[in-house]
């Protein structure tokens, strides 16, 4: 049995969505094989031994520096193969989830998103899958000898106990065609923590007035090594970038700690959130709906209890 | 311009979720059903293009005879026609399968569809049908404009976006800001009664997975309610208790 592991990379650093991705590759019992593209630092490749994988395959072609999703899929099926993989794990992501279904019919391979958990039992497998954006779980027969799994943010602790792993470089047989799709500019946010990889995240509704009131939550945030979000209004209303709207029709986050502030908690923002581990509501309206399904609540002014909080977890973390 | 738009038929977002026969069938009781949102969009972005660039917009859908009315509100809101596949959508490989089928005998130019489906949340249809049908898929597609037989493209990634361009033909999973939803007026309703709406029978395919049975999380405990006087007990608690940050 072996499994293969799609590790990305992010300005030379793995993504620890994707440790967690080794690690439940580890989980299954077998060999880990990891594949990424591009540079990655010698700290890298430790975690990614760290955390379970033996071998580690490293693509390093110009042409892929910039993630080009039918390349990498073609790249990882004819490593999938040539290996005699069994299973390809991936970390949901932008770039997990085509990959993942791209890999799966070049190899003829079941493929599950959004899995929860780890398989059951013996013999056949079935994994959580969760469905109904966190409101219900799918316990999924995973059918044939090919397996394809995209795990979850939070499903499996990070391993830690792995050696270092072979490094070998791979140049995989690419195609005109894998090439149809041109990237012409990339906008990203830099030096922040990224919403779906974050542990923590500190979101702010339409209750904190306007744009120019964020810093108290950034503030907030970097105190805390966390990303910030936002309600859906709050992206409507351009105070804050499309990529930080959390909810139904934004980004599902599952971190440690959600904090929301001046959130009033719809059901549409809720379906966002409700694979956090821990809720933390402030809000000055005692009867948000928020509350309801949070683990801990401040009622209160934002602008009074959020400086606080910061100052305090600071005292204590130093 | 030949736009076929697969749309799901899903519960409201603001539903109830539980389930029947022994956890192993959604309950229906009381839900209605819509046009997956995103699916929406993509619908109202195909709408706007056939006006830009003339054409068609067929709507698709994979279910059963109970998604007709979604589909008529898709022709309300502006495709010329529809087709259903009779089939149970069991999984994400079975449902692709047959819009490849679909789009592969009406020769598309462009096929759209939601980034997901707000119920199995899978997001890998529009993947698979690209792989199958050897095309370009891109998803969650932000804007998209079409000029001379080149797309013209924002997609969404961690912390921000990417700006591509491809040529047609291709499959996008749409989000929002990609166009403002079109709520149908009486003209198109009146006028949805009458539009082509085809049952065609699915091709059989072994699915690649199934869900043997249904599961909700476990009950929320109450939540613990701090005075704001007493923030430092709120962070002991975060650091000692739930040890989260």
């Amino acid at each position: 049995m072996s499994a293969l592991v799609f590790v990305e990379i992010d300005e030379k650093e793995v993504k620890k969505s994707s440790l967690e991705a080794v690690s439940y590759g580890k989980s299954l019992g077998g060999d880990v094989l990891a594949i990424c593209f591009g540079d990655l630092t010698a700290s890298g490749i430790e975690k990614i031994g760290k955390a379970g994988a033996n071998k580690l395959i490293q693509v390093k072609e110009e042409k892929l520096a910039v993630p080009n999703i039918m390349a990498y899929s073609t790249a990882i099926a004819e490593t999938f193969d040539q290996n005699g993989c069994d299973t390809l794990v991936l970390a949901k992501s932008s770039l997990g989830d085509p990959v993942s279904a791209r890999v799966a019919i070049k190899v003829g391979a079941s493929v599950v998103p959004n899995v929860s958990g780890l398989p059951e039992g013996s013999g056949e497998m079935v994994v959580d899958r969760s469905i109904y954006t966190g409101k219900a779980v799918a316990k999924t027969l995973v059918k044939g000898a090919k397996k394809v799994l995209t795990i979850k943010k939070n499903t499996v602790p990070i391993l830690e106990d792995g050696s270092a792993p072979e490094v070998v470089d791979f140049k995989p047989t690419l195609k005109d065609e894998d090439f149809k799709v041109k990237v012409t500019k990339t906008e990203k946010a830099t030096g922040e923590v990224l919403l779906p990889e974050a542990d923590i995240v500190v979101s702010g509704g339409r209750g904190m007035g306007g744009p120019e009131k964020w810093s108290m939550l950034e503030d907030l945030a970097k105190v805390l090594g966390a990303a910030t979000g936002c309600s859906k209004p709050v992206s409507d209303m351009n105070w804050r970038p499309h990529h930080e709207h959390v909810g139904q029709t934004g980004i599902k986050v599952s971190p440690s700690l959600y904090i929301a502030v001046g959130i009033s908690g719809a059901i549409q923002h809720l379906a966002g959130v409700n694979s956090s581990k821990y809720i933390l509501v402030i809000n000055k309206d005692p009867e948000a709906p928020f509350f309801k399904a949070a683990d801990f609540g401040i009622v209160g002014d934002a602008f009074d209890i959020v400086p606080k909080l910061t100052e305090a977890i600071k005292a204590k973390k130093d | 311009m030949k736009i076929l738009v697969c749309i799901t038929h899903v519960p409201d977002t603001t539903s109830k979720i539980s389930f029947t026969d022994n956890n192993t069938k959604f309950d229906k009781n009381g839900v209605q059903f819509i046009i997956g949102p995103y699916d929406d969009y993509a619908l109202a972005r195909a709408v706007e293009l056939k006006e830009q660039h003339s054409g068609t917009v067929t709507a698709l859908n994979v279910g059963e005879a109970e998604t007709e009315p979604t589909l008529r509100k898709a022709l309300a809101i502006g495709a010329d026609d529809a087709i259903r596949v009779n089939a149970f959508p069991s999984d994400a490989f079975f449902v692709a399968t047959q819009i490849a089928k679909v789009a592969k005998e009406g020769n598309y130019d462009l096929i759209m569809m939601g980034r997901e489906s707000i119920d199995f949340n899978g997001g890998i249809v529009h993947s698979l049908v690209g792989e199958m049908l050897a095309l370009p898929s891109i998803s969650p597609v932000m804007s998209l404009d079409i000029e001379n037989g080149l797309a013209k493209m924002t997609r969404e990634i961690e912390g921000g976006k990417e700006f591509l361009e491809v040529a047609l033909p291709f499959v996008a999973g749409c989000q929002e800001p990609i166009a403002e939803w079109k709520i149908p007026n009486m003209r198109g309703i009146m006028a949805s009664r009458t539009k082509p709406l085809e049952v065609v029978e699915p091709e059989k395919v072994e699915d690649g997975t199934s869900v043997k049975s249904f599961e909700l999380p476990p009950p929320k405990g109450d939540v613990k309610i701090f005075e704001s006087d007493k923030i430092d007990e709120l962070v002991d608690e975060l650091i000692n208790k739930a040890k989260v940050i």
